[in-house]
């Protein structure tokens, strides 16, 4: 660890005060754009143009939220994103794990081959293959619907979550695995009854990422989605803002309702997403 | 191959088949179709017509593309060294042994996962030049603030909004930080090492392996950058900040042009390749792997 400062002298007494300072510092930084946000949400059209700014605008004007929700569904775009992301976090659950298991435990020619392959797919990017993919989607009848966001989830859910899992499928031991051969288990019971149980913890690390990515994909439902009635939050907050982005109280009203849901996966998720690079570790 | 030998190798991909079906599909497929379309006239409607290089010519000559090339690059050039930096710094501070560190951690996180749509348009009023947060506090302290969204900025102030997000790179640097052996900086130490030494000799090699991880990810992800800017302004003020991401979305979904986006693709396939290749190819002269004997 490379520390700043030791815990004896006085030296590293100024030391550690002078870091707290630039860290309390720091984190202000990050929090205040989301402060202005909800500061502004609450003021009324004349306390926008205050100098300097009123930080608590008193009383709240709610009626912001009132006027925002009539022209920005706010609980329908909910709704659909929601849709989304479950969809996806299915597809995910189901086929990862299955996929690493074939990477980690199962001894075959080519499993390395094709375990490389997968990783260099990483590096491709995405905007290569969007127009193909799109024709394919086309020509399924499956464009202004949700299957071109949900389906390929079931394919494995993407090469890092399928990397994650079999790195931590390499953990648990061969031995457990091949006692249960001996007694004459399958490698889908196997799979099912002592590697899945065991994957937990992984697994809900690849739920948060899923989730994350499957909530906060704006190039996928733009592509794919014409009918404002499907439009996930994603969608449907930069078109409030495109339409009445000016109205800033009611903008900033629309985008704190819009946060609220990362804000509450947060609080649930932010242990696990903080400290999950240390289960698994991005080497081997 | 042995009777078992061939049996596992069915079982394997038999695994691995959601992943093999999800590849070809949607990898291999598409990356061979978009080369043939990118030789194409094509659009959404109607015949594909063989042209040649024609729409690779085209790229060169069009003024929009290759402004939208070179801004990619100008986001690319301002957001992986800033973001290293940032994300660097962000890192040491927060693996300090103080008791509120985690407060600190978990704000300073918050940030990165908060979708790019929703933190565009708080950007939008954070930086707006009359009553935006920013130039009210440079007001404040007697500066004329900017306009953040003018031709001239945009892509600063784009550049600096995507700092909000250093919180993942700060992650992967803390990991790397916190695996460094605490024997290194002890015996450094008794030498006489100054905490500049110490920095520069045993914490910048020592998390070269995720530096390499950060500049590939981070440069693939610069050169698509695609949401800040198509949310924030469209692509203007006079197509300052449009990058090539969203001049291809425009050129396929937009206007039709299926083919001329295949050759963009294509070319940001190869911008890509070629930065990647060099990244690689420079590591053996800064990349080092503690305790491998490779």
């Amino acid at each position: 660890m490379y520390y700043l400062f030791k815990n004896k002298t006085l030296r590293s007494f100024i030391f550690r005060n002078v870091v707290r300072l630039i860290l309390i510092f720091i984190t202000f930084i990050y929090i205040l754009p989301f402060i202005w946000m909800l500061s502004t949400s609450f003021k009324d059209d004349r306390e926008l143009f205050l100098f300097p700014p009123k930080w608590f605008p008193w009383p709240p004007v709610w009626q912001n939220y009132n006027k925002a929700l009539q022209r920005f569904p706010f609980f329908k775009y909910l709704k659909n994103s929601a849709i989304i992301t479950v969809g996806a976090l299915i597809g995910t659950l189901l086929s990862c794990p299955l996929v690493a298991y074939g990477f980690s435990k199962i001894r075959w020619k080519g499993r390395d081959f094709f375990f490389y392959l997968m990783l260099s797919t990483m590096m491709l990017p995405g905007a290569v293959t969007i127009i193909p993919t799109f024709m394919i989607f086309k020509t399924l009848g499956w464009i202004n619907t949700f299957l071109p966001l949900i389906v390929p989830a079931f394919l494995g859910g993407g090469a890092g979550s399928i990397f994650l899992v079999r790195q931590f499928f390499n953990t648990i031991p061969d031995d457990l695995v091949d006692a249960a051969k001996v007694d004459g288990a399958s490698d889908l019971q196997i799979y099912l009854r002592i590697v899945l149980p065991l994957a937990k913890p992984v697994l809900f690390l690849i739920s948060l990422f899923t989730f994350l990515g499957a909530w906060n994909n704006y190039f996928g439902p733009l592509i794919y989605l014409t009918d404002e009635n499907k439009y996930p939050l994603s969608l449907g907050l930069p078109t409030f803002f495109s339409l009445y982005g000016t109205y800033w109280n009611q903008m900033m009203a629309a985008a704190t309702m819009s946060v609220i849901p990362t804000i509450i996966f947060f609080v649930i998720a932010q242990k696990y997403l903080i400290e999950g690079i240390k289960i698994t570790g991005i080497k081997e | 191959m042995s009777k078992t030998e061939r049996k596992e190798f069915i079982k394997g991909l038999l695994f691995i088949s959601p992943w093999l079906i999800g590849f070809l599909i949607f990898t291999v497929y598409p990356i061979f179709a978009s080369l043939y379309m990118s030789f194409t006239e094509y659009s959404i409607v109607g015949e594909s017509k063989w042209i040649g290089f024609s729409n690779y010519k085209k790229l060169f000559t069009d003024i929009l593309s290759m402004k939208a090339i070179s801004n990619t690059l100008y986001y690319a050039a301002g957001l992986v060294p800033l973001g290293l930096i940032v994300g660097l710094v962000l890192a040491i501070l927060l693996v300090q042994p103080l008791k509120e560190i985690i407060f600190y951690r978990t704000t300073i996180y918050f940030p990165s996962i908060v979708p790019a749509f929703a933190f565009a348009t708080i950007g939008v009023w954070f930086f707006n030049p009359y009553i935006g947060f920013m130039n009210n506090l440079l007001k404040l302290i007697g500066i004329q603030g900017p306009f953040w969204l003018s031709e001239q900025w945009v892509k600063r102030t784009i550049i600096l909004m995507a700092q909000w997000g250093a919180g993942g790179t700060a992650l992967i640097y803390m990991a790397a930080i916190k695996d460094i052996p605490k024997e290194l900086y002890e015996s450094a130490e008794l030498d006489g090492a100054t905490a500049w030494q110490r920095f520069w000799h045993i914490t910048v090699p020592m998390i070269s392996p995720a530096t390499l991880y950060y500049l590939v990810i981070a440069t693939l992800g610069a050169l698509q950058i695609f949401d800040l800017p198509n949310i924030m302004t469209g692509g203007g003020p006079a197509n300052s900040s449009l990058s090539f991401v969203m001049y291809l979305y425009q050129n396929a979904f937009r206007y039709g042009y299926m083919g001329y986006a295949a050759s963009m693709a294509w070319i940001l396939f190869i911008i890509s390749f070629v930065l990647t290749m060099l990244i690689f190819g420079t590591t053996r002269y800064w990349v080092f792997y503690y305790g491998a004997r490779r």
